[in-house]
């Protein structure tokens, strides 16, 4: 036993990464998603419209955090704003009272949002405020009309980055990769032509996901077609490239899943699935920053429960696509490495002779 | 035109792989690049179909789409079938689709494997896989056939039938670099390089090699061995002195190739001490 466990030892001394996995991992996720994992909502964007809304501005604290005061301004208005994203609370005042518009897609918020108003009303009701609460986009804040559009990209980061990490690395443990190396094939279209048919795959993948959902849960569809589409063909190039780009940066399969694992796991956590990316301490929010289901889940939440437009999904939508042209981009240098060397130093000579 | 490597240099950090070796490969002959374990051979080849930049030297071959090549891995994918395989290949190296049949067709034949095209390449013998791998590197007509020791491993049938292969293309007008640890393989090539520790021992046909080899070679019986520079040839040892004079009870012998490569190396080794 002791030859084996002595094997063990010095084996798993030479795989570095592993050993890098195994020790420093663990801290690293402890301290990232201790400080992610919070479901306390601090600041809740909110814009106030009508006769009276400079006063009932003055009468709202945190988290309720007033952007937007317009008093000429009425429920339309309010109502755009929740579903462009630049607010989460609408209140609309008018002689009756005030209308409380909140957005049903951001669940955590709503719940504290609703605490705060029920301390707030008595001395807003004194100020002539009866309040009306009205919850839009997922009036009966179901979760899974939250989770599913969510879940989509989730299932998309898994099949993407993971099953395409595998794919140069099983070309370069075969030896094949020395033979396309050879060919007459560019690093892109050596790229294009093993992402294709995941691409496809997962495109199937998203519409299956999305009518499930829509069939077993009810989540509705409300948007543009076209512009979740656009969202998600450009995340999938972003997971996709992820795979090949971990592929080129792995030896073996054991490597790839380990790189994949480390990609996937932030991106569960940390890209406001479950829990929102506003609570996040500022150091792990700006890792949600830089994950692309952060900015999908934007724009399918947008798209199937709000009927977001495209105008006000632009910021997701460019973010993805540079996240796809750096990913891509990043993945076709390293793979080019692979196909074809760089010159080496000194003073060698290489000619095509006919 | 010659394709091949003149004095080339290849240094991987600071270790050198390969120093200052030169290799003539012509239309319609089979160079061999020959050497033990860690020589240089799969550096050369690397070299010569540009996986491998040089740090010095001079590399002549021809555009990528008129190169074959077999890498001493298995070289064809084990999830594909044959035919698969192939056209696989003719895709990639964009070839008509009647001329690819048709030359698919023609190499099924020669290898033999026309009863296993529709198997999956990971399903084949050694031998097979073998085979397989080279009519991918052949399909689009290469002008240059670099093979990686494409006969280790392999039965001693598939091996001659894998030569006749190599002969057919080089009979064909194509240029063959192969790499092998086989002596008896490589005095079938037309030129040889002649590689350890990534230097080139001796260099030119067989014969050349023959003829140019130092000292001299002897035989005798026995069951110890007779000197530090004596080595098996089936019941016999072979002893080879760097001057003329063998020792007692030694039988002075013509060497063949096989003896060559041996006292090529011990002759380096002399060299060096």
């Amino acid at each position: 036993m002791w030859a084996m466990v002595a094997k063990e030892f010095r084996q798993l001394r030479r795989d570095r990464r592993t050993l890098v996995m195994m020790l420093v991992l663990p801290v690293l996720l402890l301290v990232v998603f201790g400080y992610a994992a919070n479901f306390e909502v601090h600041d809740i964007s909110t814009v106030v419209v009508g006769p009276d809304a400079g006063t009932m501005a003055s009468s709202l604290h945190a988290p309720l955090h007033v952007v937007s005061v317009d008093p000429s301004r009425s429920e339309s208005f309010a109502t755009s704003e929740l579903r462009h994203g630049t607010a989460v609370v609408g209140v609309v005042t008018g002689p009756g009272g005030a209308l409380v518009l909140m957005d049903g897609s951001q669940l955590f918020s709503v719940q504290t949002a609703e605490a705060a108003l029920a301390k707030l009303a008595p001395s807003a009701g004194a100020g002539g405020h009866a309040m009306q609460v009205r919850i839009l986009f997922n009036p009966s804040l179901k979760t899974s009309w939250v989770m599913v559009p969510g879940l989509a990209g989730l299932i998309l980061v898994f099949i993407g980055t993971m099953i395409t990490s595998l794919g140069v690395v099983r070309e370069r443990q075969a030896g094949t990769l020395e033979q396309l190396a050879v060919m007459p094939l560019r690093a892109f279209q050596v790229i294009a032509g093993k992402i294709a048919l995941y691409l496809a795959v997962a495109a199937c993948d998203l519409t299956l996901v999305v009518l499930v959902g829509m069939g077993l849960f009810g989540v509705p569809f409300v948007g543009n077609v076209g512009t979740f589409l656009l969202g998600a063909a450009l995340f999938l190039l972003v997971t996709l490239g992820m795979g090949v780009l971990v592929s080129t940066l792995s030896q073996n399969q054991g490597q790839a899943i380990q790189l994949a694992f480390l990609l996937i796991l932030p991106q569960v956590l940390l890209s406001g699935l479950i829990f929102p990316v506003s609570s996040m301490a500022v150091g792990v929010r700006w890792i949600s920053y830089i994950l692309p289901l952060t900015y999908f889940i934007d724009i399918s939440r947008g798209v199937m429960l709000k009927g977001a437009p495209i105008g006000s999904l632009l910021e997701p939508i460019v973010l993805l696509a540079v996240l796809a042209v750096v990913v891509l981009g990043l993945a076709i240098v390293r793979f080019r490495r692979d196909l074809a060397p760089s010159p080496a130093k000194g003073h060698s000579d290489q000619r095509v002779a006919a | 035109m010659t394709f091949g490597l003149d004095a080339v240099t290849v240094r991987y950090g600071r270790q050198t792989a390969l120093d200052a070796v030169s290799l003539a490969v012509e239309p319609g002959r089979v160079s061999a690049v020959v050497g033990g374990d860690g020589a240089g051979k799969s550096t050369a080849l690397a070299a010569l179909v540009g996986l491998i930049n040089p740090a010095d030297g001079l590399v002549r071959r021809p555009a990528k789409t008129e190169i074959g090549y077999v890498p001493a891995t298995a070289g064809h994918y084990g999830d594909l079938t044959v035919e698969e395989n192939l056209l696989f290949t003719a895709q990639a190296f964009r070839m008509a689709p009647g001329e690819r049949d048709a030359r698919m067709n023609m190499l099924l034949e020669q290898t033999g494997l026309q009863g296993a095209r529709r198997r999956l390449g990971g399903q084949l013998s050694g031998g097979m896989q073998r085979k397989l791998a080279v009519a991918m590197a052949l399909v689009h007509n290469p002008k240059l056939l670099v093979l990686d020791e494409p006969t280790t491993g392999v039965d001693p049938l598939s091996r001659v039938d894998l030569w006749r292969l190599i002969s057919q293309a080089a009979a064909g007008g194509v240029a063959v670099a192969v790499a092998t640890t086989y002596v008896n393989e490589a005095a079938r090539a037309t030129t040889i390089a002649l590689l350890s520790s990534g230097r080139a021992l001796a260099a030119g046909s067989p014969d050349a090699i023959l003829t140019s080899i130092p000292g001299t070679l002897g035989a005798t019986t026995g069951r110890s061995r007779p000197t530090d520079r004596s080595w098996r040839r089936g019941a016999m040892w072979r002893v080879w002195v760097p001057n003329e004079t063998l020792p007692d009870g030694v039988e002075g012998v013509s060497a063949d190739f096989e003896d060559a490569v041996v006292v090529a190396e011990l002759a380096a080794a002399e060299v060096s001490r």
